[in-house]
Protein backbone atom coordinates (compact mmCIF):
# COMPACT_ATOMS: atom_id res chain seq x y z
CA UNK A 1 0.00 0.00 0.00
CA UNK A 2 1.24 3.25 -1.22
CA UNK A 3 1.38 5.45 2.35
CA UNK A 4 3.39 9.30 1.26
CA UNK A 5 4.95 10.54 4.81
CA UNK A 6 3.91 14.20 4.20
CA UNK A 7 -0.23 13.37 3.90
CA UNK A 8 -2.42 13.60 6.86
CA UNK A 9 -4.94 10.76 7.35
CA UNK A 10 -8.51 9.50 8.23
CA UNK A 11 -9.99 6.45 9.29
CA UNK A 12 -12.56 6.52 7.06
CA UNK A 13 -9.81 6.31 4.05
CA UNK A 14 -8.93 10.06 3.24
CA UNK A 15 -5.58 11.83 3.16
CA UNK A 16 -5.08 15.61 3.10
CA UNK A 17 -2.15 17.49 2.07
CA UNK A 18 -1.71 20.52 4.61
CA UNK A 19 -0.39 23.90 3.32
CA UNK A 20 -0.15 25.64 6.65
CA UNK A 21 1.26 28.78 5.25
CA UNK A 22 -1.72 29.31 2.78
CA UNK A 23 -4.34 27.70 5.42
CA UNK A 24 -5.21 25.15 2.46
CA UNK A 25 -5.76 21.74 2.60
CA UNK A 26 -5.78 19.02 -1.09
CA UNK A 27 -8.20 16.14 -0.20
CA UNK A 28 -8.59 12.47 -1.74
CA UNK A 29 -8.67 8.78 -1.14
CA UNK A 30 -6.18 6.56 -0.24
CA UNK A 31 -4.36 3.74 -2.25
CA UNK A 32 -5.87 1.29 -0.25
CA UNK A 33 -9.90 3.07 -0.42
CA UNK A 34 -9.32 2.59 -4.18
CA UNK A 35 -8.19 -0.65 -4.00
CA UNK A 36 -11.49 -1.72 -1.99
CA UNK A 37 -13.51 0.30 -4.13
CA UNK A 38 -12.36 -1.58 -7.52
CA UNK A 39 -13.03 0.48 -10.55
CA UNK A 40 -14.21 3.56 -10.14
CA UNK A 41 -16.59 5.01 -12.26
CA UNK A 42 -18.10 8.15 -11.34
CA UNK A 43 -16.82 10.59 -8.26
CA UNK A 44 -19.34 13.50 -6.97
CA UNK A 45 -17.79 16.41 -5.78
CA UNK A 46 -19.40 19.60 -3.93
CA UNK A 47 -19.56 23.29 -5.74
CA UNK A 48 -16.67 25.76 -4.75
CA UNK A 49 -18.29 27.79 -2.36
CA UNK A 50 -19.68 25.00 0.06
CA UNK A 51 -18.51 24.62 3.38
CA UNK A 52 -17.93 21.28 4.40
CA UNK A 53 -18.23 20.10 8.00
CA UNK A 54 -15.48 17.60 9.43
CA UNK A 55 -16.59 13.95 9.71
CA UNK A 56 -19.63 15.02 7.55
CA UNK A 57 -20.11 13.37 3.92
CA UNK A 58 -18.80 16.05 1.01
CA UNK A 59 -19.24 13.53 -1.39
CA UNK A 60 -19.30 10.05 -3.44
CA UNK A 61 -17.26 7.59 -5.04
CA UNK A 62 -18.81 4.79 -6.94
CA UNK A 63 -17.44 2.04 -8.07
CA UNK A 64 -18.99 -1.09 -10.12
CA UNK A 65 -19.36 -2.50 -7.04
CA UNK A 66 -20.43 -0.09 -4.51
CA UNK A 67 -21.07 3.47 -3.52
CA UNK A 68 -19.20 5.35 -1.05
CA UNK A 69 -19.78 8.64 0.81
CA UNK A 70 -16.29 10.76 1.10
CA UNK A 71 -16.43 12.22 4.87
CA UNK A 72 -14.53 15.53 5.53
CA UNK A 73 -11.19 15.15 7.27
CA UNK A 74 -11.36 18.93 8.58
CA UNK A 75 -13.67 21.57 7.80
CA UNK A 76 -13.66 24.19 5.30
CA UNK A 77 -14.55 26.02 2.46
CA UNK A 78 -14.23 24.27 -1.47
CA UNK A 79 -11.96 26.57 -3.38
CA UNK A 80 -11.11 24.39 -6.17
CA UNK A 81 -12.54 20.94 -7.12
CA UNK A 82 -10.98 18.31 -9.74
CA UNK A 83 -13.06 19.20 -12.88
CA UNK A 84 -10.25 16.32 -14.80
CA UNK A 85 -12.70 13.34 -12.64
CA UNK A 86 -15.53 13.73 -14.42
CA UNK A 87 -13.72 12.39 -17.73
CA UNK A 88 -11.15 10.42 -15.96
CA UNK A 89 -13.03 8.65 -12.96
CA UNK A 90 -10.14 5.90 -13.36
CA UNK A 91 -7.66 8.31 -12.01
CA UNK A 92 -9.02 7.56 -8.70
CA UNK A 93 -7.77 4.10 -8.97
CA UNK A 94 -4.19 4.79 -11.10
CA UNK A 95 -3.23 7.96 -9.12
CA UNK A 96 -5.18 8.38 -6.22
CA UNK A 97 -2.40 10.83 -4.14
CA UNK A 98 -1.22 13.21 -7.58
CA UNK A 99 -4.02 13.23 -10.51
CA UNK A 100 -7.12 11.94 -8.69
CA UNK A 101 -7.10 15.02 -5.84
CA UNK A 102 -10.21 15.77 -5.12
CA UNK A 103 -10.91 18.91 -3.87
CA UNK A 104 -9.02 22.15 -2.16
CA UNK A 105 -10.56 23.95 0.91
CA UNK A 106 -9.79 26.52 2.43
CA UNK A 107 -8.92 25.52 6.05
CA UNK A 108 -11.55 26.66 8.85
CA UNK A 109 -9.94 25.80 12.28
CA UNK A 110 -5.99 24.15 12.00
CA UNK A 111 -6.20 22.76 15.36
CA UNK A 112 -8.60 20.01 13.75
CA UNK A 113 -4.98 18.97 11.60
CA UNK A 114 -3.69 17.64 14.68
CA UNK A 115 -6.62 15.40 15.17
CA UNK A 116 -6.05 13.40 11.85
CA UNK A 117 -3.64 10.55 11.43
CA UNK A 118 0.21 10.39 10.10
CA UNK A 119 1.24 8.37 7.75
CA UNK A 120 2.84 5.65 10.46
CA UNK A 121 -0.53 5.48 12.45
CA UNK A 122 -2.67 5.33 9.35
CA UNK A 123 -0.20 2.59 8.22
CA UNK A 124 -0.81 0.57 11.88
CA UNK A 125 -4.46 1.49 11.79
CA UNK A 126 -4.80 -0.52 8.93
CA UNK A 127 -2.97 -3.21 9.93
CA UNK A 128 -5.70 -3.88 12.14
CA UNK A 129 -8.11 -3.23 9.70
CA UNK A 130 -7.09 -6.83 8.30
CA UNK A 131 -7.00 -8.90 11.13
CA UNK A 132 -10.30 -8.28 12.00
CA UNK B 1 -17.66 -20.46 11.01
CA UNK B 2 -16.49 -23.90 8.78
CA UNK B 3 -13.66 -22.77 6.14
CA UNK B 4 -14.14 -21.48 3.04
CA UNK B 5 -14.32 -24.35 -0.13
CA UNK B 6 -12.07 -23.60 -2.99
CA UNK B 7 -11.76 -24.74 -6.30
CA UNK B 8 -8.74 -26.92 -7.70
CA UNK B 9 -7.60 -23.85 -9.31
CA UNK B 10 -7.14 -21.76 -6.27
CA UNK B 11 -3.68 -21.51 -6.26
CA UNK B 12 -3.56 -20.34 -9.61
CA UNK B 13 -5.87 -17.32 -8.40
CA UNK B 14 -3.68 -16.77 -6.17
CA UNK B 15 -0.40 -16.52 -8.24
CA UNK B 16 -2.20 -14.66 -10.90
CA UNK B 17 -3.05 -11.99 -8.20
CA UNK B 18 -6.48 -12.79 -7.71
CA UNK B 19 -8.60 -10.76 -4.97
CA UNK B 20 -10.62 -13.64 -3.53
CA UNK B 21 -14.19 -13.44 -1.66
CA UNK B 22 -16.30 -15.85 0.04
CA UNK B 23 -19.50 -16.86 -2.89
CA UNK B 24 -21.73 -19.48 -2.16
CA UNK B 25 -19.33 -21.17 0.72
CA UNK B 26 -16.18 -21.19 -2.00
CA UNK B 27 -13.31 -18.66 -1.99
CA UNK B 28 -13.76 -16.83 -5.22
CA UNK B 29 -11.94 -14.62 -7.53
CA UNK B 30 -14.32 -11.99 -7.52
CA UNK B 31 -11.03 -9.68 -9.57
CA UNK B 32 -7.87 -10.48 -11.58
CA UNK B 33 -6.65 -6.82 -12.54
CA UNK B 34 -10.19 -5.03 -12.38
CA UNK B 35 -13.89 -5.58 -13.87
CA UNK B 36 -13.85 -2.77 -16.51
CA UNK B 37 -10.82 -4.49 -18.42
CA UNK B 38 -11.92 -7.79 -17.63
CA UNK B 39 -14.82 -7.33 -19.45
CA UNK B 40 -13.83 -5.20 -22.00
CA UNK B 41 -11.67 -8.49 -22.79
CA UNK B 42 -14.89 -10.99 -22.87
CA UNK B 43 -16.76 -8.36 -25.60
CA UNK B 44 -13.50 -7.65 -27.72
CA UNK B 45 -11.46 -10.81 -27.57
CA UNK B 46 -11.84 -13.82 -24.83
CA UNK B 47 -11.80 -14.36 -20.83
CA UNK B 48 -11.39 -17.30 -18.96
CA UNK B 49 -13.97 -18.19 -16.07
CA UNK B 50 -13.49 -20.61 -13.03
CA UNK B 51 -16.86 -21.05 -12.35
CA UNK B 52 -16.25 -24.61 -10.63
CA UNK B 53 -18.42 -23.72 -7.33
CA UNK B 54 -21.33 -24.42 -9.68
CA UNK B 55 -23.48 -27.68 -8.66
CA UNK B 56 -23.59 -30.61 -11.48
CA UNK B 57 -26.48 -33.02 -10.17
CA UNK B 58 -26.93 -36.49 -12.57
CA UNK B 59 -30.11 -38.38 -13.06
CA UNK B 60 -30.04 -41.65 -14.73
CA UNK B 61 -32.37 -44.51 -15.22
CA UNK B 62 -35.31 -45.83 -17.56
CA UNK B 63 -37.39 -42.79 -16.10
CA UNK B 64 -35.14 -40.00 -15.96
CA UNK B 65 -36.95 -38.24 -18.58
CA UNK B 66 -40.31 -38.48 -16.69
CA UNK B 67 -38.55 -37.42 -13.22
CA UNK B 68 -36.48 -34.29 -15.52
CA UNK B 69 -40.05 -33.48 -16.86
CA UNK B 70 -41.91 -33.25 -13.35
CA UNK B 71 -39.35 -31.19 -11.76
CA UNK B 72 -38.75 -28.56 -14.31
CA UNK B 73 -40.43 -25.77 -16.84
CA UNK B 74 -39.22 -26.66 -20.08
CA UNK B 75 -39.58 -29.51 -22.21
CA UNK B 76 -37.31 -32.11 -21.98
CA UNK B 77 -38.70 -34.29 -24.10
CA UNK B 78 -37.34 -31.79 -26.83
CA UNK B 79 -34.04 -32.88 -26.01
CA UNK B 80 -31.86 -35.19 -27.92
CA UNK B 81 -28.86 -36.33 -26.63
CA UNK B 82 -26.01 -33.90 -27.18
CA UNK B 83 -28.52 -31.09 -26.23
CA UNK B 84 -29.00 -28.51 -23.87
CA UNK B 85 -31.67 -26.23 -22.37
CA UNK B 86 -32.54 -23.23 -20.11
CA UNK B 87 -34.77 -24.39 -17.56
CA UNK B 88 -36.05 -23.37 -13.99
CA UNK B 89 -37.18 -25.91 -11.13
CA UNK B 90 -39.94 -24.64 -9.27
CA UNK B 91 -41.93 -25.57 -5.97
CA UNK B 92 -45.48 -26.74 -5.65
CA UNK B 93 -46.68 -22.90 -5.65
CA UNK B 94 -44.90 -22.03 -8.52
CA UNK B 95 -41.81 -20.35 -6.94
CA UNK B 96 -38.63 -20.85 -8.22
CA UNK B 97 -35.64 -22.76 -6.75
CA UNK B 98 -33.14 -22.29 -9.45
CA UNK B 99 -32.69 -21.93 -12.83
CA UNK B 100 -30.36 -23.85 -14.32
CA UNK B 101 -29.51 -25.79 -17.84
CA UNK B 102 -29.96 -29.22 -18.32
CA UNK B 103 -28.09 -31.59 -20.39
CA UNK B 104 -29.30 -35.21 -22.34
CA UNK B 105 -26.37 -37.27 -22.17
CA UNK B 106 -27.95 -39.84 -23.26
CA UNK B 107 -31.61 -41.39 -23.66
CA UNK B 108 -31.58 -42.55 -19.69
CA UNK B 109 -29.14 -39.90 -18.59
CA UNK B 110 -29.46 -36.19 -17.90
CA UNK B 111 -27.10 -33.28 -15.96
CA UNK B 112 -28.77 -30.41 -14.03
CA UNK B 113 -26.14 -27.38 -14.01
CA UNK B 114 -27.29 -25.21 -11.18
CA UNK B 115 -26.22 -22.16 -8.99
CA UNK B 116 -23.61 -22.95 -6.50
CA UNK B 117 -25.82 -21.44 -3.99
CA UNK B 118 -28.90 -23.87 -4.80
CA UNK B 119 -26.55 -26.98 -5.00
CA UNK B 120 -27.38 -28.35 -1.69
CA UNK B 121 -31.19 -27.52 -1.97
CA UNK B 122 -32.00 -28.61 -5.11
CA UNK B 123 -30.11 -32.12 -4.72
CA UNK B 124 -32.30 -32.20 -1.39
CA UNK B 125 -35.75 -31.23 -3.08
CA UNK B 126 -34.81 -34.23 -6.26
CA UNK B 127 -33.84 -36.75 -3.28
CA UNK B 128 -37.23 -36.05 -1.77
CA UNK B 129 -39.27 -36.31 -4.65
CA UNK B 130 -37.42 -39.00 -6.32
CA UNK B 131 -38.62 -42.38 -8.31
CA UNK B 132 -37.76 -45.80 -8.53
CA UNK B 133 -36.01 -45.83 -12.40
CA UNK B 134 -34.81 -42.32 -11.85
CA UNK B 135 -31.50 -42.31 -9.89
CA UNK B 136 -30.27 -38.62 -8.50
CA UNK B 137 -26.80 -38.29 -7.88
CA UNK B 138 -24.92 -35.03 -6.92
CA UNK B 139 -21.61 -34.83 -8.96
CA UNK B 140 -20.60 -31.51 -8.02
CA UNK B 141 -17.39 -32.47 -6.55
CA UNK B 142 -16.39 -34.69 -9.37
CA UNK B 143 -16.69 -31.73 -12.25
CA UNK B 144 -14.58 -28.98 -12.69
CA UNK B 145 -15.85 -26.05 -15.11
CA UNK B 146 -14.04 -23.68 -16.97
CA UNK B 147 -15.78 -21.08 -18.78
CA UNK B 148 -13.48 -19.83 -22.43
CA UNK B 149 -16.01 -16.66 -23.51
CA UNK B 150 -15.53 -14.04 -26.14
CA UNK B 151 -15.96 -13.64 -30.06
CA UNK B 152 -12.30 -14.68 -30.40
CA UNK B 153 -12.94 -18.49 -28.32
CA UNK B 154 -13.53 -20.80 -31.02
CA UNK B 155 -10.41 -19.90 -32.52
CA UNK B 156 -8.32 -20.61 -29.67
CA UNK B 157 -10.21 -23.97 -28.49
CA UNK B 158 -10.14 -25.26 -32.24
CA UNK B 159 -6.02 -25.18 -31.70
CA UNK B 160 -6.48 -27.31 -29.10
CA UNK B 161 -9.01 -29.86 -29.89
CA UNK B 162 -9.70 -32.41 -32.89
CA UNK B 163 -13.13 -31.85 -32.87
CA UNK B 164 -14.21 -29.67 -35.89
CA UNK B 165 -16.20 -26.95 -33.39
CA UNK B 166 -17.80 -25.37 -35.89
CA UNK B 167 -20.32 -28.48 -35.56
CA UNK B 168 -20.74 -27.80 -31.94
CA UNK B 169 -23.93 -25.42 -32.07
CA UNK B 170 -25.33 -22.97 -29.66
CA UNK B 171 -26.73 -25.06 -27.04
CA UNK B 172 -25.29 -28.28 -27.87
CA UNK B 173 -22.29 -29.90 -26.61
CA UNK B 174 -19.87 -32.65 -27.36
CA UNK B 175 -17.14 -34.59 -26.02
CA UNK B 176 -13.11 -33.58 -26.75
CA UNK B 177 -9.91 -34.91 -25.36
CA UNK B 178 -8.02 -32.00 -23.57
CA UNK B 179 -4.69 -32.56 -21.72
CA UNK B 180 -5.00 -36.80 -22.77
CA UNK B 181 -8.56 -36.25 -20.16
CA UNK B 182 -12.25 -36.62 -21.48
CA UNK B 183 -14.26 -32.99 -21.26
CA UNK B 184 -17.39 -31.89 -21.97
CA UNK B 185 -17.38 -28.87 -23.74
CA UNK B 186 -20.86 -26.96 -24.44
CA UNK B 187 -21.77 -23.98 -26.44
CA UNK B 188 -23.17 -22.21 -23.82
CA UNK B 189 -22.36 -19.61 -21.52
CA UNK B 190 -23.44 -16.26 -19.26
CA UNK B 191 -21.95 -13.98 -21.09
CA UNK B 192 -23.53 -13.11 -24.53
CA UNK B 193 -20.11 -13.57 -26.37
CA UNK B 194 -19.75 -16.89 -28.45
CA UNK B 195 -18.09 -19.22 -25.92
CA UNK B 196 -17.65 -22.92 -24.66
CA UNK B 197 -18.21 -24.30 -21.32
CA UNK B 198 -15.71 -26.92 -20.15
CA UNK B 199 -16.85 -29.93 -18.05
CA UNK B 200 -13.41 -31.81 -16.85
CA UNK B 201 -11.97 -33.36 -13.78
CA UNK B 202 -10.97 -31.54 -10.99
CA UNK B 203 -7.84 -33.03 -11.04
CA UNK B 204 -6.86 -32.15 -14.68
CA UNK B 205 -8.67 -28.49 -14.18
CA UNK B 206 -4.82 -26.77 -13.49
CA UNK B 207 -3.40 -28.17 -16.61
CA UNK B 208 -6.61 -27.31 -18.93
CA UNK B 209 -6.05 -23.87 -17.68
CA UNK B 210 -2.71 -23.76 -18.06
CA UNK B 211 -2.87 -24.88 -21.75
CA UNK B 212 -5.83 -22.17 -22.13
CA UNK B 213 -4.09 -19.45 -20.72
CA UNK B 214 -0.34 -20.42 -22.58
CA UNK B 215 -2.20 -20.77 -26.09
CA UNK B 216 -4.40 -17.61 -25.72
CA UNK B 217 -1.89 -15.47 -23.83
CA UNK B 218 -1.10 -13.67 -27.17
CA UNK B 219 -4.90 -13.27 -28.50
CA UNK B 220 -5.10 -11.51 -25.41
CA UNK B 221 -6.91 -14.18 -22.99
CA UNK B 222 -6.85 -12.70 -19.92
CA UNK B 223 -8.48 -14.73 -16.74
CA UNK B 224 -11.63 -12.65 -15.92
CA UNK B 225 -13.90 -12.79 -12.15
CA UNK B 226 -17.50 -12.97 -10.17
CA UNK B 227 -17.01 -9.55 -10.76
CA UNK B 228 -17.03 -9.48 -14.52
CA UNK B 229 -19.03 -11.83 -15.03
CA UNK B 230 -22.17 -10.15 -12.92
CA UNK B 231 -21.80 -7.22 -15.13
CA UNK B 232 -21.36 -9.27 -18.49
CA UNK B 233 -25.19 -10.83 -17.55
CA UNK B 234 -26.23 -7.99 -16.56
CA UNK B 235 -25.86 -6.11 -19.78
CA UNK B 236 -27.36 -9.17 -21.49
CA UNK B 237 -30.52 -9.28 -19.22
CA UNK B 238 -29.23 -12.73 -17.56
CA UNK B 239 -30.82 -13.22 -14.74
CA UNK B 240 -29.33 -13.80 -10.92
CA UNK B 241 -30.90 -16.25 -8.68
CA UNK B 242 -30.92 -14.12 -5.05
CA UNK B 243 -31.28 -11.30 -6.39
CA UNK B 244 -33.67 -11.32 -9.71
CA UNK B 245 -35.77 -14.52 -8.70
CA UNK B 246 -36.36 -16.19 -5.61
CA UNK B 247 -39.01 -18.91 -4.02
CA UNK B 248 -41.41 -15.90 -3.51
CA UNK B 249 -41.38 -15.28 -7.94
CA UNK B 250 -42.29 -17.16 -10.73
CA UNK B 251 -40.57 -17.57 -13.88
CA UNK B 252 -43.37 -15.82 -15.64
CA UNK B 253 -43.14 -12.94 -13.19
CA UNK B 254 -39.09 -13.17 -13.67
CA UNK B 255 -39.56 -12.92 -17.63
CA UNK B 256 -39.01 -16.50 -18.79
CA UNK B 257 -42.08 -17.13 -19.91
CA UNK B 258 -39.94 -18.72 -22.72
CA UNK B 259 -38.89 -21.59 -20.54
CA UNK B 260 -42.11 -22.50 -19.58
CA UNK B 261 -44.00 -25.17 -21.60
CA UNK B 262 -47.33 -25.40 -19.91
CA UNK B 263 -48.45 -28.13 -22.35
CA UNK B 264 -45.77 -31.20 -21.79
CA UNK B 265 -48.09 -32.19 -18.65
CA UNK B 266 -47.88 -31.99 -15.10
CA UNK B 267 -45.05 -30.36 -13.50
CA UNK B 268 -44.26 -28.79 -10.14
CA UNK B 269 -45.91 -25.26 -10.25
CA UNK B 270 -47.77 -26.00 -13.01
CA UNK B 271 -51.53 -24.75 -11.65
CA UNK B 272 -49.81 -20.94 -10.03
CA UNK B 273 -48.57 -20.31 -13.72
CA UNK B 274 -51.96 -21.17 -15.39
CA UNK B 275 -53.55 -18.73 -13.30
CA UNK B 276 -51.18 -15.97 -13.69
CA UNK B 277 -51.42 -16.69 -17.43
CA UNK B 278 -55.35 -16.28 -16.91
CA UNK B 279 -55.05 -13.07 -14.45
CA UNK B 280 -52.26 -11.43 -15.27
CA UNK B 281 -48.98 -10.40 -13.48
CA UNK B 282 -49.18 -6.88 -11.31
CA UNK B 283 -45.91 -6.77 -11.53
CA UNK B 284 -42.83 -8.27 -14.14
CA UNK B 285 -39.20 -8.30 -13.84
CA UNK B 286 -38.21 -5.47 -16.98
CA UNK B 287 -34.76 -3.49 -17.52
CA UNK B 288 -33.87 -0.07 -16.87
CA UNK B 289 -31.46 2.32 -18.22
CA UNK B 290 -30.13 5.19 -16.31
CA UNK B 291 -30.13 8.53 -18.37
CA UNK B 292 -27.56 10.57 -15.85
CA UNK B 293 -25.34 9.81 -13.50
CA UNK B 294 -25.50 7.11 -10.77
CA UNK B 295 -25.73 3.25 -10.73
CA UNK B 296 -28.84 1.77 -9.35
CA UNK B 297 -28.24 -1.23 -6.52
CA UNK B 298 -30.08 -4.00 -5.43
CA UNK B 299 -33.67 -2.77 -3.34
CA UNK B 300 -33.36 0.70 -4.77
CA UNK B 301 -36.86 1.83 -5.13
CA UNK B 302 -38.62 2.76 -8.21
CA UNK B 303 -40.95 5.73 -8.91
CA UNK B 304 -43.50 7.19 -11.35
CA UNK B 305 -44.50 10.86 -10.61
CA UNK B 306 -43.51 10.20 -6.82
CA UNK B 307 -45.73 6.73 -6.48
CA UNK B 308 -43.67 3.79 -5.93
CA UNK B 309 -43.83 1.20 -9.06
CA UNK B 310 -41.39 -1.06 -8.21
CA UNK B 311 -37.62 -2.08 -7.00
CA UNK B 312 -34.58 -2.71 -7.93
CA UNK B 313 -33.27 -6.66 -8.13
CA UNK B 314 -29.51 -5.98 -10.20
CA UNK B 315 -27.81 -3.00 -11.14
CA UNK B 316 -24.79 -2.09 -11.93
CA UNK B 317 -22.41 0.06 -14.03
CA UNK B 318 -22.17 -0.96 -18.00
CA UNK B 319 -18.79 -1.13 -18.94
CA UNK B 320 -19.46 -1.54 -22.50
CA UNK B 321 -22.62 1.59 -22.06
CA UNK B 322 -20.35 3.63 -19.43
CA UNK B 323 -24.00 3.84 -17.75
CA UNK B 324 -25.73 2.31 -15.18
CA UNK B 325 -28.05 -0.50 -15.89
CA UNK B 326 -30.30 -2.57 -13.59
CA UNK B 327 -33.50 -5.00 -13.65
CA UNK B 328 -36.22 -4.28 -11.46
CA UNK B 329 -39.50 -5.53 -10.86
CA UNK B 330 -42.06 -2.61 -11.97
CA UNK B 331 -46.02 -2.25 -12.47
CA UNK B 332 -47.32 -3.97 -15.11
CA UNK B 333 -49.00 -0.69 -16.80
CA UNK B 334 -45.17 0.04 -17.12
CA UNK B 335 -43.90 0.43 -20.59
CA UNK B 336 -41.02 0.94 -22.75
CA UNK B 337 -39.69 3.98 -22.83
CA UNK B 338 -41.36 5.27 -19.74
CA UNK B 339 -39.05 7.87 -17.74
CA UNK B 340 -38.65 6.69 -13.72
CA UNK B 341 -36.93 7.91 -10.94
CA UNK B 342 -34.31 5.18 -8.66
CA UNK B 343 -34.26 6.37 -5.25
CA UNK B 344 -31.23 5.20 -3.58
CA UNK B 345 -28.27 6.76 -1.32
CA UNK B 346 -29.87 9.80 -0.67
CA UNK B 347 -29.90 10.78 -4.36
CA UNK B 348 -32.54 10.30 -7.37
CA UNK B 349 -31.13 8.59 -10.41
CA UNK B 350 -33.10 9.12 -13.83
CA UNK B 351 -34.01 5.88 -15.98
CA UNK B 352 -35.97 4.70 -18.55
CA UNK B 353 -37.43 1.34 -18.63
CA UNK B 354 -35.94 -0.81 -21.22
CA UNK B 355 -36.17 -4.07 -23.06
CA UNK B 356 -32.73 -6.21 -22.46
CA UNK B 357 -30.43 -7.27 -23.59
CA UNK B 358 -28.63 -3.63 -23.33
CA UNK B 359 -25.93 -4.51 -25.62
CA UNK B 360 -25.49 -7.24 -28.98
CA UNK B 361 -23.09 -10.22 -27.89
CA UNK B 362 -21.26 -12.07 -30.24
CA UNK B 363 -22.92 -15.53 -29.56
CA UNK B 364 -23.65 -17.17 -32.58
CA UNK B 365 -27.97 -18.95 -32.27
Amino acid sequence: MDLPEELRYTKEHEWARIDAVKKIATIGITDYAQDKLGDVVFVELPEEGTEITIAEPFGSVESVKAVSDLFAPISGTVLEINDALAESPEAVNEDPYGEAWMIRISIMDMSQVDDLMSAEQYKKFLSEQEEV
Amino acid sequence: MSALLRTSLYDRHKQLGAKLVPFAGYEMPVEYTGILAEHRAVRSTMGLFDVSHMGEIEVRGPRALEFCQKVTTNDASLLKPGKVQYTAILNEEGGMLDDCTLYRLGDRHFLFVVNASNRAKIAEWFQTHSMDGAEVSDRSDDYALLALQGPTSESLLSTLVKRDLSTVHFYEFSWVELCDTAALISRTGYTGEDGFEIYLAPSKAGEVWDLLMKGGKSAGLVPVGLGARDTLRLEMGYLLYGNDMNESKTPLEAGIGWAVKVGKGAFFGREKLLRQKEEGLPRRLRGLRVTGRGIPRSHYKVKRDGTEVGEVTSGTFSPTLEEGIAMAYLDSSLTEGDAVKIDGHGREISATVAKPPFVAGSLKR
